[in-house]
């Protein structure tokens, strides 16, 4: 799950990272209202959950309060990455001397956090790894034992941070450590991290992904989630406990298994179709769960044909047929279905499913195939 | 012969009394796996079936029993905590089903069962299953039958999907090895290629991987320096489009990494045939 900007500075705040005085705005009221308050110059921010906010004019400064709300008119009025913007951040503008990159993520390879910094912030880091690996400075944390002292000097020293400084960003690095641990977060990210005109280091940007298998344990964060990026069929699959994403084919796939569901959307490329979606229906799923899924798939336009590919384990082919009938009575849908039922109780499965008009196969491939002819019509 | 399980294996299974626990105690059972104790903290003292001892925790349910493989079923947010309880009561290999457990809790297990020098299988993943001798976990048993392949792989179904499809041409697995679809997990596919270079049951080797992190690239450049036995490779996820999960936590193309346009190619530099659909593997076996 992504925090907005706004959210994530507001985490970073709390655990002592020294952020601009702002305010999140969903008016240009509030938003020339706040700019007031501030005085001076200050930086309106577009609150989408996208990269490249500044490119797309998302970002903005304004001298005096009434630009900063005609600004805000015009960008709560914008979409950006086709995402409409909902909210603006209304910061004081700051001068900047110099702009830091600091991050934190989890190295799957190393199976342990990874901090990385560079002077050649303010930029897209990826696009520095790629072309300037040496100026990034990357250490691993062990988790058992957290970040120590003197890996934040080295970090410090690493990027060429005068050393005046070396105590203050060390302090901003344990708590961005402690934020990115406290919150289940999978990237903890400050970019730029800025050395002002007057010789301060705030925070300018913030971003923070939180791992969606530990919101059970952050109920408040969890109400943060900001659905405007999952198309609302995939808000819809979450609440059934399904896992749904949108796709830009016309054969709509109902799997059970993730890497199954994977490998039976390539193989209708493989055989020159296009899946509609992915959609794991996930392991000993009932009736209802597979009726739902059904009902999310046909709401697609796009969808010309179906293909079920169940094998059965934990999950009753018997159960799944059930779900299928279920979810054709109550949706009477109009395009054609391949179904394919192997493993436990398949028989009791393609036996009820007889006088369900659908076309069944017995290999994958087969399944594949005929998918992809009933989506072209033939 | 066969790797790391067999008829010697005495199996504990933490999470027992829970409706997944219950189940697949049974098919194990069934299956003739050796399954020696359960543990739900606070049911000492029950029995499962008139015939497998519950007890309220591992260190003692070891010490009544010899338990020498722990399999776990139990809820993603204490499931991290039961690695930990059976890693502390000595059981030597480990096997976690459960899925959904937080990546932070992941970190924490995989770095301290390395310093105590623990195997752990998963989590997230189907488990293990030797042939006609010992299954630990979920895999079905009757979909597939003992031979000399051994298979390696981070998904479930698609893991039934390619042991049925051997099975149809008469094909059989010395041991399959589901190894988990997470981030972070415990065993990956170079450590599970060695032992099956090193085992004598096993003559070929299917590995069976999809998008997300580098452990393909991994194992391609491990098969290329130090294995003799032929693989044959799967990497599903082609057609998922990047930066979103596929299901599995660990499967997401992310920063241009993980795409299963490289590992494919990295597999064939390796000299792995990689099949281009699942039920093509068989043909390339032989």
């Amino acid at each position: 799950m992504k925090l907005h900007e706004y959210q994530s500075k507001q985490i970073f705040s709390r655990y002592g990272i020294p952020i601009p005085r702002g305010r999140v705005a969903a008016t240009a009221g509030e938003a020339r209202h706040i700019a007031e308050e501030l005085g001076g110059r200050v930086v309106v921010k577009a609150q989408v959950l996208v990269g490249g906010r500044g490119k797309a004019g998302g970002v903005k400064v304004a001298k005096d309060p009434q630009e900063a709300e005609l600004l805000a008119t015009q960008i709560l009025s914008m979409e950006i990455k086709g995402l409409p913007v909902r909210k603006v951040l209304v910061d004081e503008a700051a001068a900047i001397e110099q702009e830091i990159y600091l991050g934190i993520t989890n190295d799957r390879a190393a199976r342990k956090p990874v901090i990385m910094c560079s002077a050649a912030g303010g930029v897209d880091i990826e696009e520095v790894a790629r072309t300037h690996p040496e100026k990034i400075v990357k250490v691993h944390i062990n988790p058992l034992l957290g970040i120590k002292d003197y890996q934040t000097r080295d970090i410090a020293a690493g990027i060429d941070l005068p050393r005046e400084h070396w105590k203050t960003f060390g302090d901003i690095l344990k708590g961005l450590w402690q934020a990115f641990q406290d919150n289940d977060a999978t990237l903890a990210e400050i970019n730029p991290l800025i050395i002002s005109k007057d010789n301060r280091l705030v925070a300018l940007d913030g971003k923070m992904l939180i791992d969606d298998n530990a919101l059970f344990r952050h109920p408040d964060l969890s109400e943060m989630r900001d659905t405007d990026e999952d198309a609302p069929s995939e808000v819809e699959a979450r609440k059934y406990g399904l896992t749904f994403i949108k796709l830009d084919g016309n054969v709509g796939c109902m799997v059970n298994g993730a890497g199954l569901a994977m490998a039976t959307m390539d193989i209708l490329k493989f055989f020159g179709g296009a899946p509609a979606n992915f959609l794991d229906i996930g392991g000993g799923a009932g009736a209802e769960k597979v009726a739902a899924a059904m009902r999310i798939i046909l709401a697609d336009p796009n969808v010309k044909a179906i293909l079920i590919n169940i094998f059965g384990g934990i999950t009753r082919c018997d159960e799944v047929a059930k779900g299928l009938i279920a979810a054709m009575e109550e949706v009477r849908p109009s395009v054609p279905m391949v179904v394919r039922l192997v493993g436990t109780n398949a028989e009791e499965g393609r036996a009820m499913l007889a006088n369900a008009s659908m076309i069944t196969a017995e290999t994958l491939a087969e399944a594949a195939q005929k998918a992809v002819a009933a989506a072209k019509g033939a | 012969m066969s790797i790391l399980i067999d008829k010697n294996t005495r199996l504990l299974v933490q999470g027992i009394t829970g409706s997944e626990g219950l189940f697949h105690t049974r098919q194990m059972v069934a299956y003739g796996t050796n399954v020696v104790a359960g543990v739900t903290p606070g049911k000492g003292g029950q029995w499962v079936d008139d015939k497998i001892p519950v007890f309220d925790s591992v260190k003692i349910a070891v010490e009544a029993t010899g338990a020498n493989t722990s399999v776990i079923f139990v809820p993603a947010r204490f499931a991290a905590d039961s690695i930990f309880e059976a890693a502390d009561a000595g059981i030597p290999f480990i096997v976690c089903i459960t899925e959904g457990i937080p990546v932070r809790d992941m970190m924490l297990v995989r770095n301290y069962i390395d310093q105590k020098g623990v195997r752990l299988l998963g989590p997230n993943c189907p488990g293990l299953l030797t042939p006609g001798e010992s299954k630990v976990g979920i895999i079905p048993g009757n979909i597939a039958i003992p031979g000399n392949i051994g298979i390696v792989s981070r998904s479930g179904t698609l893991t039934y999907e390619v042991l049925y499809a051997l099975k149809q041409k008469g094909m059989g697995a010395s041991t399959c090895v589901g190894i988990g679809g997470d981030p972070v997990n415990g065993t990956n596919h170079i450590d599970v290629l060695q032992m099956f270079e090193d085992d004598p049951q096993t003559d070929k080797v299917v590995m069976i991987g999809e998008i997300g992190g580098t452990d393909e690239e991994k194992a391609a450049e491990f098969i290329a320096t130090k294995m003799t036995k032929p693989v044959v490779g799967f990497i599903a996820g082609q057609t998922a489009p990047p930066g979103k999960r596929m299901g599995h936590a660990g499967a997401i193309v992310e920063g241009g990494e993980g795409t299963a346009e490289a590992k494919i190619r990295a597999l064939e530099a390796a000299g792995v045939k990689v099949a281009r659909h699942p039920e093509e593997i068989p043909l390339l076996l032989q």
